[in-house]
């Protein structure tokens, strides 16, 4: 599952699928199931420098629209959290055309569902809906991308349902807690240590015209691409997408800086106190993410890796950990090779009432040697394979999911044609190269552990910090 | 020819919105199997796999009060050894076959779902095991033990949590003496009286054929689809004809508010009472009107008056969950813990303009517009398409209940909304629960 994103609710079944969303933000699911779909895409880059990707779907009379922007929590810098995430929500606040309230007006009273996302890579805008009415959603998106009012009335509200939005996504989960925590202390320098939803300090001194620098900044149809995936004509597609995009002038970038992360040093700990009845362990290693998907072979590695911890029912973690010591009511393993910035193997896991978070912390460790000092065995890797080539038909089933996996490779500047080449490249992956990932990446220097330290609800919360203390903006 | 029939439903939804097909929107054939078994099968050549399903009416409300937690137990329990064939087995086997084995689990449904690719050796594969959790399971006592652990650890880990706290109470509150009072998964003290004799005994009275209905999804054809139907259940004891009755939901007499302290940085918060049955006569004019007052995303009343206007919460929303039995109606939002108060202020004088003065024409107009528009995104996947078959088939709804759905909807008028609002739900008796107030806000509350 993706730790990565954060989103909004507004769909109308947005509230039980971002329930799900937190319950499952821990679950991780084996990241290798993220390959998949035909490469049978149409593809097509108007003159501003908006792509647009299209593949043709034709089992209902619907069409699936991601719109994405190049900018996430990695473009945001020190001070400025959470505001590629504000942008997000400040963009249904209203145009001229289409003045606050109109959007989720309008495009409801189609049918659609509609929704946005924001991630540490990007943010992306969401509708599925008849295929009739995309012409509709794509002006909508076209006046947006440009026009939008950002009026201070608006955002002084909405800055308070994004307050609201982190206490209740972060602030009030002791496991989100420790996967913050961890994060801001894995990483030293890179923008990944910060939360997307941003920290509260600068949310709270956020100003109308930092989210107005934020979006004339990265807004731009070169900074943009479109996926549609249903019941469509490519052809019609782009030139829906000339009329309306063709005419908005691209805009000078900022420049990206690489931001490398220095290499750790040696193994890193924490601890999170916060109200909870079990212990919690989260690890987090440095590894590498898929650069060159023809040359890269330690992302395939680290995949299949991922699946014989934790891809399926049977696979090490559950079978060993779970059911057959008991030392753990749940663990996991998880890795996205997909990512715009440094790559991090997780494993989690929860003790057995009884049982220690030392004690689960060994156990996953241990596991972990074992990998890298017997490997795997064939009969393992021929399983974790078997997962990968059913995921790729069973993907097929959601043009959400098809849509979302090309748009998230493209925005981590992988194109969606090597698809087909990744889901070979990890049928090649052998038993000894998963070995050698283990061993040289699951080495203490590359890790840092955080403990969930279960208070009890009476317990006092940790008080805030007088007020002189925060950065004036 | 393959994919035609699918391509018949497609065309077909996309002229709902002018007017109904004669012919159904869903294919869906049905029979029984040679033991009684009702079966609901839509047939899908487009993609090379198979989603079939098999439940039962033995979800919690089943449960006995001093064995709550047996029906879920059951349930998970089916696959953790069965025929003499280990869990770990079990998994290994479903793993080598790329098949997915879920479980649906609610107050009045249990059982659970296959997903596989359709090629012959996996397809069989995974149905062998589903077969024989199904109808062999083992309840192994060790398992069983270790299971009561985790489950122990899950619930006390759980009543750390306002929102859980919150639902907890929430239901008893409104359910009071009926079964659907119960939490889904038992209590701590319940579980650890559960026995392996205790499941046995539920598997065999409540998994039978007679009860038992199939949905199945997929490319395969109605032959094979039939064969399958029987290998799945036709080694279940044939079991009663009727389904043991519950009894009535009794509407609270009076609106009761219960504060709980919690130390969250917000105050979780449900109001509600009993709401609908799926076969209610009320449902429609209910389930239009709600997209109004709080189902309709951003633009219902709710998330307006609270999120919109005041930015109170990240998210305020109201549904109701039609069951066998009046299922609950919740309005639930998440606040700032010091301005709770005025939150429930807020929510509840919403609550009473719209049931005193029902929807706009334009309300109106755009709830139909949405719900049947969206209609398509219903059904554009096999496993949408899945969830309305074990829906209708569980629940004995028409075979033409998606073509009804959007004509029932589409004859709601202002004076239905208004009248099933005034006599369903009733704001003077409806529970609030609050979780993790603080003072001044509990007073406000109480009021």
């Amino acid at each position: 599952m993706d730790r990565r994103r954060t989103s909004r609710s507004d769909s109308t079944t947005g509230v039980r699928r971002a329930a799900r969303r937190i319950a499952c933000a821990l679950a991780v699911c084996c990241a290798l199931l993220a390959a998949a779909a035909r490469a049978d895409t149409a593809e097509y880059t108007l003159a501003n420098g908006m792509r647009v990707i299209v593949k043709p779907d034709r089992r209902a009379p619907v069409a699936v629209m991601l719109l994405w922007y190049r900018v996430g929590s990695i473009d945001e810098s020190s001070g400025a959290t959470g505001l590629a995430h504000v942008v997000e929500h400040m963009m249904f606040k209203g145009t001229p055309s289409v003045p606050n309230g109109e959007y989720a007006r309008i495009v409801s009273a189609t049918g659609a569902r509609f929704n946005a996302f924001t991630s540490q890579d990007y943010t992306a805008y969401y509708q599925a809906l008849h295929k009739s009415k995309l012409p509709l959603a794509l002006e909508l998106e076209a006046d947006r991308m440009t026009n939008l009012l950002l009026a201070p009335e608006e955002f002084s509200k909405e800055i308070k349902v994004v307050m609201e939005e982190r206490r209740w996504r972060s602030d009030d989960q002791p496991r989100a807690l420790v996967y913050e925590q961890l994060m801001a202390t894995a990483l030293r320098t890179h923008p990944y240590r910060n939360p997307i939803i941003g920290w509260m300090s600068d949310l709270e001194n956020m100003g109308i015209e930092d989210v107005r620098d934020f979006y004339r900044r990265w807004y731009a149809p070169n900074n943009a691409l479109l996926v549609v995936v249903g019941d469509v004509a490519p052809q019609e597609v782009f030139e829906l997408a000339q009329r309306q995009f063709g005419g908005i002038e691209p805009r000078v970038l900022p420049p990206r800086k690489p931001q490398e992360e220095p290499p750790q040093l040696g193994i890193v700990r924490l601890n999170v106190k916060a109200p909870a009845e079990l212990p919690y362990v989260l690890m987090g290693y440095r590894v590498p993410v898929l650069r060159d998907p023809e040359h890269d072979r330690e992302p395939y590695a680290l995949e299949m890796l991922a699946g014989v911890l934790d891809g399926h029912d049977a696979a090490r973690l559950p079978s060993t950990l779970v059911r057959g010591e008991r030392v753990a009511t749940g663990a996991d393993a998880s890795y996205d090779s997909v990512s715009r910035g440094p790559g991090m193997f997780y494993l989690s896991a929860t003790p057995t009432p009884g049982r220690t978070a030392v004690e689960v912390e060994r156990a996953l460790r241990r596991e972990l040697g074992k990998i890298a000092e017997e490997g795997v065995t064939e009969d393992e890797l021929k399983r974790v394979k078997a997962q990968v080539i059913a995921a790729q038909v069973f993907q097929r089933d959601s043009m959400f999911f098809q849509a979302r996996q090309i748009g998230g490779l493209e925005i981590a500047g992988i194109s969606h044609r090597t698809i087909d080449l990744q889901l070979r490249r990890l049928q090649e992956v052998t038993a000894r190269e998963i070995q050698e990932v283990a061993r040289k990446y699951f080495t203490d220097d590359g890790l840092t552990v955080g403990y969930l330290d279960p208070q009890p609800l009476t317990a006092k919360r940790p008080s805030a910090p007088p007020a002189g203390v925060r950065h004036a903006r | 020819m393959r994919g035609d029939r699918f391509v018949v439903f497609a065309a077909a939804a996309l002229s709902l919105a002018v007017a109904l097909p004669a012919r159904a929107i869903l294919p869906i054939q049905h029979w029984q199997t040679a033991g009684g078994t009702r079966v609901y099968f839509v047939e899908n050549r487009d993609l090379p796999m198979l989603d079939v399903s098999v439940e039962f009416p033995a979800g919690a409300s089943l449960d006995p009060r001093d064995k709550s937690g047996l029906a879920s137990m059951t349930q998970g329990m089916l696959k953790r050894g069965a025929d003499g064939i280990s869990e770990e087995e079990i998994a290994r086997r479903l793993a080598d076959a790329g098949a997915r084995l879920s479980g649906r689990f609610d107050s009045d449904r249990a059982g659970l779902a296959l997903r596989t690719l359709s090629s012959r050796a996996e397809r069989d594969a995974a149905l062998e095991v589903l077969a024989r959790v199904l109808q062999r399971p083992d309840f192994p006592q060790a398992v069983l033990e270790r299971e009561k652990v985790r489950l122990t650890g899950a619930l006390k880990e759980a009543d750390t949590r306002p929102e859980s706290i919150a639902s907890v109470r929430f239901y008893r509150m409104v359910y009071g003496d009926h079964p659907y009072a119960l939490r889904l998964s038992g209590e701590v003290e319940t579980i650890a009286g559960l026995t392996r004799e205790d499941l046995v005994e539920f598997h065999r009275r409540h998994y039978t054929a007679r009860a038992a209905v199939i949905a199945m999804v997929g490319d395969v054809s109605r032959k094979d689809a039939e064969a399958i139907a029987e290998r799945l259940v036709g080694r279940l004891p044939p079991g009663a004809a009727d389904e043991a009755a519950l009894p009535q939901v009794r509407q609270p007499v009076r609106g009761e508010t219960a504060v709980i302290a919690h130390p969250a940085t917000q105050s979780h918060i449900l109001i509600g009472g009993p709401g609908i049955k799926r076969d209610d006569p009320d449902y429609f004019p209910l389930f239009v009107g709600n997209y109004v007052l709080g189902g309709g995303g951003l633009v219902s009343r709710i998330s307006v008056e609270v999120r919109e206007k005041r930015g109170l919460a990240y998210s305020a929303y109201s549904y109701f969950t039609p069951l066998k039995y009046p299922g609950p109606f919740v309005i639930g939002m998440q606040t700032k813990r010091d301005q709770a108060g005025e939150a429930l202020k807020v929510v509840r004088d919403t609550l009473r303009e719209f049931i005193a003065e029902g929807p706009t024409a334009k309300e109106l107009e755009d709830a139909k517009a949405s719900i049947v528009g969206g209609f398509p995104l219903r059904i554009d996947s096999n496993r949408k398409i899945h969830e309305h078959l074990a829906l209708i088939g569980f629940y004995r709804l028409s075979l033409t209940y998606l073509e009804e759905f959007m004509k029932n909807v589409e004859r709601v008028t202002i004076a239905d909304v208004r009248s099933a609002f005034a006599r369903r739900i009733d704001p003077d008796r409806l529970a609030t629960v609050i979780v993790g107030a603080d003072e001044g806000e509990i007073k406000a509350a109480a009021q």
